[in-house]
C-alpha cells in the first residue's frame, strides 16, 4: 500500500513537472517576436544597432521570469518535492497504524 | 627628490596595499576552506542547496541557521569592501594611477546609468544602485572559483528584493502617506484587492527573477555535465586506459558556464539594478512632484495672506 501510494506520489511529481514546464511557450514565443522586431528596427535604423540591441536583451531578460517560474517549480518538483511528500507519506501512515 | 611620508611608493602606502589585497582575497579563501570542511563526500549526480554551518537555538519564531549562502555572501562584501578601498586609495587630484582611473571609471559610469534613467533629482541613489549591482554581479560570478554563488538561493534575493520594495514604498510615501494609501483605489475602489496584489508581486517577481536564473543555470551545468561523464563512460569505457577519463565532458561544460555563469549573472545583476532605478523613479515621478510643490506653495502663500490680513 504504501509502496503504491510512493509510486503515485513520485510519478505525479514528474507529471507536475512537465506540466509546469509548458510555461516555456509563452517566453518562446513572446522573445521571438522581440528578437525580431529588433531586427526590423536594426534594418530600418543600422545606426541604432547598439540601443536597439542593449533594449532588447533587457526586455527578452524580463519577459524570460515567467518561463523561469515554470522552470523552478519544475526543478524544485524534481529534486525538493519527492522528499517533502514521501516524509510527510511516512508519518500518515505511522499515524495510521 | 622628497617623497611625501603617505605617499604612493612609500613603505606605509605599500604595506596598506598589501592590507586590502589582503582583505580582498583572505575571505573567498576562508568561504572556501569552509566549505571544503563541510561539504560531504559526494558521487554523481549533486544537485543541493546551500549548506547549513550552523544552527542556533532558542529564537522566538524559528531557529537561527548560519547557511552557506550567508556566509558567502558575507565573504563577498568584505571582498568587496577591499576592492573599493585598494581602488580608492591614494587618491590624488589627476588621475595618475591606473587604480584611480578605473575608479573613475566606475564611478563615471555608474553616475550616468543612475542620471540617464532615473533623472538627476535621484541622482543620489547611484551609491545604492551600484553597491547593489555589484554585490550581486560579484556574487554570480563568485561560483566561478567554487563557492556556492549566493544569488543561487532565494533567501538572499529575497532579501535584497525586501530592501529595494522597502526603498519603494518609501517614495511613493515621499507624496503624503493618504496619497500613497488613495493609490490603492485607483481607477475605482474595485480594484484594491488586485492593486495589493500587484503591489506584492514586486518583490516576488525581483527575487525569483534573479534566483532562478542563477539556479537554473547551475542546475543545467551539472546535469549536462553528470550526462556527458555517463555518455563517456558507455561510448568509450570499452577502451582500456582511455575508458576511465571522461573525455567527452571536455569543453562543453567550460562554454555553457560561460553563458549561465558570467553572461546570465552579469545580465541579472544589470537587470536587478535596472528594475530598482526605474522603480523607485516611478514611485513618485517627476510631474506629481512639481504638482505637489506647486500645491504646497499655493498653501504658503494662502497662510501667508491670512497672517497678514
Amino acid at each position: 500500500m504504501v509502496e503504491l501510494a510512493m509510486g503515485i506520489m513520485l510519478g505525479l511529481c514528474g507529471v507536475g513537472a512537465g506540466i509546469a514546464l509548458i510555461a516555456g511557450i509563452g517566453p518562446g514565443i513572446g522573445e521571438g517576436q522581440a528578437v525580431a522586431a529588433a531586427c526590423e528596427a536594426i534594418g530600418r535604423q543600422p545606426e541604432a544597432k547598439s540601443d536597439v540591441t542593449s533594449t532588447m536583451v533587457m526586455g527578452c531578460a524580463i519577459a524570460e521570469t515567467t518561463g523561469l517560474y515554470g522552470l523552478i517549480i519544475g526543478i524544485l518538483l524534481i529534486f525538493v518535492a519527492p522528499g517533502i511528500y514521501s516524509g510527510v507519506l511516512r508519518d500518515t501512515v505511522a499515524a495510521l497504524k | 627628490m622628497t617623497e611625501n611620508k603617505n605617499g604612493p611608493g612609500s613603505a606605509a602606502f605599500r604595506r596598506a596595499d598589501m592590507g586590502y589585497i589582503a582583505l580582498m582575497v583572505i575571505p573567498l579563501i576562508c568561504c572556501l576552506a569552509l566549505k571544503v570542511l563541510f561539504k560531504p563526500e559526494s558521487v554523481g549526480v549533486d544537485i543541493s542547496g546551500a549548506m547549513i554551518f550552523l544552527t542556533v537555538k532558542g529564537f522566538p519564531l524559528q531557529d537561527l541557521v548560519i547557511t552557506e549562502s550567508q556566509v558567502n555572501s558575507w565573504g563577498i562584501i568584505l571582498s568587496l569592501t577591499g576592492l573599493c578601498l585598494y581602488l580608492t586609495h591614494g587618491l590624488m587630484e589627476k588621475a595618475e594611477t591606473k587604480r584611480q582611473l578605473a575608479a573613475e571609471w566606475i564611478v563615471e559610469k555608474c553616475g550616468n546609468l543612475v542620471s540617464a534613467n532615473m533623472g538627476e533629482r535621484y541622482s543620489e541613489y547611484v551609491y545604492f544602485i551600484a553597491a547593489i549591482m555589484g554585490l550581486s554581479a560579484f556574487s554570480s560570478l563568485s561560483c566561478l572559483i567554487g563557492l556556492f554563488a549566493p544569488t543561487g538561493d532565494v533567501n538572499v534575493t529575497a532579501g535584497w528584493a525586501i530592501l529595494v520594495f522597502a526603498l519603494v514604498t518609501w517614495t511613493k510615501m515621499q507624496g503624503g502617506v493618504l496619497n500613497y494609501l488613495k493609490g490603492f483605489t485607483e481607477p475605482i475602489p474595485v480594484f484594491t484587492p488586485m492593486n495589493f496584489i500587484s503591489e506584492f508581486s514586486l518583490p516576488v517577481s525581483m527575487a525569483f527573477r534573479h534566483y532562478g536564473n542563477v539556479m537554473s543555470g547551475a542546475v543545467i551545468s551539472v546535469l549536462i555535465g553528470t550526462a556527458l561523464r555517463g555518455l563517456s563512460k558507455s561510448l568509450l569505457g570499452a577502451i582500456p586506459v582511455i575508458g576511465n577519463i571522461p573525455l567527452l565532458q571536455v569543453g562543453l561544460p567550460a562554454i555553457l558556464s560561460l553563458y549561465f555563469d558570467v553572461f546570465s549573472g552579469l545580465m541579472q545583476a544589470f537587470i536587478f539594478a535596472m528594475l530598482t532605478m526605474l522603480n523607485v523613479s516611478g514611485a513618485f515621478p517627476q510631474e506629481a512632484w512639481e504638482k505637489r510643490q506647486a500645491k504646497k506653495a499655493v498653501r504658503r502663500q494662502r497662510a501667508a495672506a491670512a497672517k497678514a490680513g
